[in-house]
């Protein structure tokens, strides 16, 4: 039993996770949740077939009869089918949309819009377990994270704003406010349902209706939100959620009785959405990219920070916009901190979404994996050193191990670009202003860490760095109450707490 | 001042041995040159354009600036960024208030540079003193909208977290064209108050004030830099101000809508931040208001773990 | 002091990682999330059984009672084959003796609590002759507390020494350090004391005496196996660790389990390294043992007290 220790020079000590006490498989049931074989639009409270005839896409076999697949990225085997809304549809749900403003939701008074917002929080509580299954289903994260995360944060988005509706002569001084009208909604893949909540709950809160659109590879979360709804008894037209993909979006953003658009998705979209709406009076909300830094000073809460820096990067399979994927450490603890970093790895077990043990789930798509994979490629081209678990990934499906590569160098693409994978690029500086330099030195500014025990460092460095939300000595928080959303090229305009309000509202004197 | 010079006579000494001269003195015309990084330098494309009033008189050779006059703004303007939002919100109060003194100060000198070009003595006088009282107005908030649009956000989970406004950087404005002065005061000092530079381009027709304005500036304590201010056509200079890439945010005061959808859509090129200000009654009180500061400002939220040994029994 | 003995540089303990609470939280309950079923239950609850220090530490404690406790050492649950045994039963040292007498060769080692528990607050030369006690009467573990007082007033250098000068007296006995976390207020008081334990020739380091609330908690020895981590990475010498007081449950044992794997990994996944001071957590991990087996939830009566 005893082992016989070995004085063995520091470098070469390694911890052994190849372990005889291995955790059996712990999947949560799928019998919990009812997926229907084919999902139309739901447009003015109904269920609705799309108009079908040529595809919004054009030139895509794989699209006709207006319906497309939703696969689950796990194992690659078809979910549902779901439909395809095209020009003549997306106007359909903007006339819904225009009709229940106009008539019913613009008139009606605010404590009772509070109330039915409400509701949707309280309803979205009770279907928490099935709203998870199917988020995991449809997008691969680890149902751990979508239960214990995506779903009742988005519960308490609507919470929270639903308590807005009637209080918002309090927001802004001096100032009353006025509903915008329809607001077009675009949002990803990443976070289905929990984005869905972000951009539905202030929306409808503060008097506007909807015409959303989730992504086209996770539209299923957003469906069972349509059922909610429905059940809800939201007035007809208030959410309207159409599927689809760039084209669906595009109609909604070209649609000329629509007064804003919130998007949330890559800055190159965002770009193009915004030369899109040029001429008009809509008003945007636009949050995209991010290549955040993640600064950890040689005095930091070192074992604290590593598991920031794990959870910064690889929460959601890194698909997350405001992921910690540029690591800057201190030469003086850069050693210490890669060598538990890459133990660190080792313990995080990939796999079955739906296992609860699971902690990194699969890559969203095909075309996200061939994304990471072409910067796995660059960066080891560029001379960057890659190290990944030594984990096996399942025969099917999307699957990417959580790497992180040393060595990296400013220049360098992997440092410079988002991967949105489990890809973390880690830098050296040795000063202060060396490392704000280096961190605001990106065109994005979503989000940025920093790692130290002193507080007065602290203050320097979350004022100093160009990002809309600086977590200290923590990383990837998120809170109904708290405004979220970036500098520069990631986007404008604030999700959450007081500041997500102003973005569907126009100030009147 | 400037006209009793002009208008005195040159009297030599009593000796008598030198001949009378002329009763008239040859006027001083004042040279309009632009401002950008504190100093007064000439368009460095070397051209000019003769503004005129409504009578057809030319007001004087004006400086054509040119991009690249825009693009060293910008430098100077970057230069002092972080320099002038990191001063304390109190000290930017006192400058700006410095401005409303020396605006104060100089206000004959921009009551004949309005009439000049084509308002009524009353009228220039009313702009002159609602420009005056605008900086003043821009100088009380300097340190107070922060403490009225921030928030601390009570997060569910043991951190403290906050939210505060900064600023968005490096502001590229075309000044409205109508009131010279107090357009031109009005959209700078929101910009400034809240710790942005700034590159304006004056109005085309009627640049005299902006160039004295300069002036004011440069003798109120105020970093070179901070703010820059160009004469010029925004025909020609418009597209440059809205699609530099180290340029936060533009401000258009014009209804051209051709203009708006071209700036709208080069805003894009990294997501400047981009305001129209057409619709505003500058010389009414709905031309000043912190919502105007608020533009230019970005919101920062922070986090930060709350240590609390529960172990302890310590709370209430 | 045996200073020289030590392999490596002695640190400045003032200078030991600071810790972020909140962090230490988070990364703790992440441990409970994860899904313990079937095979890897059973072996886990098995593993857990295995690893208990069972203890009594009364003033009322007698030859009869600490003759018993044996007894249940040695033969856990006989109505079920396949059963493991306790690591190791933990007593006073004047019960050191009765102790080995009853466990006799079973492999089940006598731990005794030591150095004027659980206050140490007596003299160095108390401590060390109730060291050499124990040991002379046949205990295998020695269980010390450090001087809360003194580390608590900065002098780390006496707490360091106290501990080195308890270590040579427990000679070829395992010695277990007792940091007394629920006095010490901090975690970054948690990690200096471990770190100061460690390098003074601690064995295993030790949360609690159990007369002190809060006593182990899943952050704190979270904090405790980083330090042993950290310690590892330097000296490439393993310590064990062990969580005393509060374990009652066998799902809070096994959420332990899961920290030690995956913060320290498979070597230190037995009673060589690991172990649980506890007195109830026995029983309870028999219930769900046979839970497991029969598929029938268990009641206490069932289970044999001691």
């Amino acid at each position: 039993m005893a082992k016989t220790i070995s004085k063995k020079k520091s470098n070469t000590i390694k911890l052994n996770f190849d372990t005889s006490w291995s955790y059996a498989p712990a999947p949560e049931s799928k019998s919990a949740a009812t997926i229907n074989k084919q999902y139309d639009l739901f447009i003015n409270g109904e269920w609705v077939k799309p108009s079908g005839g040529k595809p919004a896409r054009l030139n895509d076999d794989s699209r006709s009869g207006g319906y497309f697949d939703t696969i689950n990225p796990a194992n690659e085997e078809k979910l549902s089918e779901v439909a395809e809304a095209n020009v003549a549809d997306v106007d359909k749900a903007v006339k819904a949309a225009r009709t229940a403003y106009e008539k019913v939701w613009k008139k009606m008074p605010a404590k009772e819009r509070a109330k039915y917002v409400f509701r949707i929080s309280r309803m979205i509580q009770e279907k928490a377990r099935e709203l998870a299954i199917i988020e995991s289903l449809d997008g691969g994260k680890p149902i751990r994270e979508s239960r214990d995360f995506d779903v009742p944060t988005a519960a308490n988005h609507f919470f929270y704003y639903a308590g807005w509706a009637d209080k918002l002569e309090y927001a802004f001084p001096n100032r009353k406010t006025e509903s915008l009208g329809v607001a077009g909604q675009i949002i990803p893949w990443n976070f289905p349902l929990l984005m869905a909540a972000w951009k539905i709950a202030p929306a409808i809160a503060t008097g506007n209706t909807v015409v959303l659109k989730p992504a086209e590879t996770t539209p299923l979360t957003a469906l069972k939100l349509a059922e909610i709804i429905q059940e809800s008894d939201l007035p007809p037209g208030v959410v309207n959620i159409v599927t689809g993909a760039g084209a669906t979006g595009a109609a909604i953003v070209n649609h000329p009785d629509i007064n804003k658009i919130a998007f949330t998705g890559s800055t190159d979209v965002g770009k193009i959405i915004q030369r899109a709406i040029a001429g008009t009076n809509k008003k945007a909300t636009l949050e995209l990219g991010g290549k955040a830094a993640n600064i950890i000073f040689e005095d930091a809460p070192i074992d604290q920070a590593v598991e920031g820096v794990i959870n910064g990067i690889y929460f959601n399979q890194g698909h997350v916009c405001c992921a910690g994927s540029r690591l800057y450490v201190q030469e003086s603890i850069a050693k210490q901190v890669i060598k538990k970093l890459r133990d660190r790895i080792e313990s995080l077990i990939v796999g079955d979404p739906l296992d609860k043990n699971t902690d990194i789930g699969a890559i969203n798509s095909r075309q996200q994996l061939e994304t990471i994979h072409k910067y796995l490629d660059i960066g080891k081209k560029e001379g960057a050193e890659m190290y990944q678990s030594s984990c096996s990934l399942p025969g099917r499906g999307f699957w990417c191990r959580p790497t992180l590569f040393t060595n990296v160098a400013q220049s360098n693409r992997i440092a410079q670009e988002e991967i949105f994978g489990p890809v973390l690029a880690i830098l050296t500086f040795r000063t202060d202003d060396e490392v704000i330099e280096k961190a605001n030195n990106s065109p994005y500014g979503l989000s940025a860490g920093v790692w130290t025990d002193k507080g007065s460092k602290i203050f320097n460095m979350t004022r100093r760095m160009r990002a809309g939300v600086v977590w200290a000595n923590t990383f990837n928080k998120f809170d109904p109450s708290s405004p979220f959303g970036g500098y520069k090229e990631s986007g404008f305009g604030r999700e959450g707490g007081l500041h997500g309000l102003l973005p569907y509202l126009n100030l009147v004197n | 001042m400037e006209k009793t010079i002009k208008k005195s006579s040159l009297t030599i000494s009593e000796n008598g041995l030198e001949k009378k001269t002329s009763s008239k003195r040859l006027e001083v015309l004042k040279t309009y040159k632009i401002y950008i990084g504190g100093q007064f330098p000439r368009t460095e494309s070397g051209r000019y354009y003769q503004p005129t009033n409504a009578s057809g008189k030319k007001l004087a050779n004006v400086c054509l600036s040119s991009r690249k006059d825009f693009r060293d703004a910008v430098v100077a303007a970057r230069g002092a960024a972080s320099g002038w939002s990191g001063r304390a919100a109190f000290n930017r109060g006192q400058i700006l208030y410095r401005m409303a003194e020396m605006l104060e100060g100089r206000k004959a000198q921009f009551i004949e540079e309005l009439i000049q070009q084509d308002s009524t003595k009353a009228k220039a006088e009313k702009e002159v003193n609602l420009a005056i009282d605008r900086l003043i107005y821009y100088a009380g908030w300097c340190d107070k909208y922060q403490q009225i649009y921030s928030a601390v956000n009570p997060v569910a989970t043991s951190h403290f977290n906050f939210s505060v406004p900064e600023p968005t950087g490096v502001v590229s404005i075309i000044a409205p064209q109508a009131d010279s002065l107090l357009g031109l005061v009005s959209v700078i000092a929101p910009v400034i108050a809240g710790g942005n530079t700034c590159i304006v381009l004056a109005s085309e027709t009627k640049p005299l004030c902006s160039v004295t304005f300069a002036e004011v500036l440069n003798s109120s304590d105020l970093p070179g830099g901070v703010v820059n201010i160009l004469t010029g056509k925004p025909s020609e200079l418009t597209s440059w101000f809205v699609d530099h890439m180290d340029v936060n945010a533009t401000i258009y005061c014009e209804s051209n809508s051709d203009v708006q959808k071209m700036m709208r859509e080069k805003s894009a090129l990294n997501l400047k931040r981009i305001f129209f200000y057409d619709k505003v009654k500058w010389n009414t009180d709905e031309g000043q208001s912190p919502y105007f500061i608020m533009d230019t400002q970005e919101i920062k939220t922070t986090w930060h773990p709350i240590e609390n040994i529960a172990g302890s029994g310590a709370g209430y | 002091m045996k200073r020289s003995k030590s392999l490596f540089a002695i640190p400045d303990f003032s200078l030991s990682p600071r810790i972020d609470q909140v962090g230490a939280e988070e990364r703790a309950s992440r441990f409970t999330k994860r899904s313990i079923k079937k095979e890897s239950k059973l072996n886990g609850l098995k593993l857990v059984l295995n690893m208990i220090d069972l203890t009594t530490l009364e003033g009322k404690d007698t030859d009869g009672k600490v003759k018993q406790l044996c007894y249940k050492a040695i033969h856990p649950h006989d109505a079920v084959p396949d059963i493991p045994t306790v690591a190791a039963v933990c007593v006073y040292p004047s019960m050191v003796k009765v102790a080995k007498k009853a466990l006799g060769n079973s492999g089940i080692k006598v731990a005794s609590v030591a150095t004027a528990f659980p206050s140490g607050q007596a003299p160095r030369d108390v401590k060390i002759r109730d060291t050499k006690y124990a040991v002379n009467e046949g205990a295998d573990e020695v269980d010390m507390v450090i001087s809360r007082g003194k580390f608590h007033a900065g002098e780390y250098n006496f707490v360091f020494d106290e501990i080195a000068a308890i270590k040579e007296a427990c000679s070829d006995a395992r010695l277990k350090v007792i940091l007394e976390t629920g006095e010490l207020g901090t975690m970054d008081k948690v990690r200096r004391a471990s770190d100061i334990a460690m390098h003074a020739g601690a064995d295993f380091i030790k949360t609690s005496t159990g007369k002190i609330q809060p006593a182990a908690t899943m952050p704190v020895t979270l904090v405790m196996l980083e330090a042993i981590r950290d310690y590892y990475y330097k000296t490439g010498r393993m310590v064990g660790m062990k969580p005393a007081g509060g374990i009652s449950k066998s799902k809070l044992a096994l959420h332990y389990l899961v920290m030690v794997k995956e913060v320290l990994g498979e070597d230190w996944l037995t009673n060589e390294w690991f172990r649980f001071g506890a007195s109830s957590l026995a029983n309870d991990v028999l219930m769900q043992i046979v839970k497991e087996k029969t598929g029938v939830y268990q009641a206490a009566n069932y289970f044999s007290v001691d």
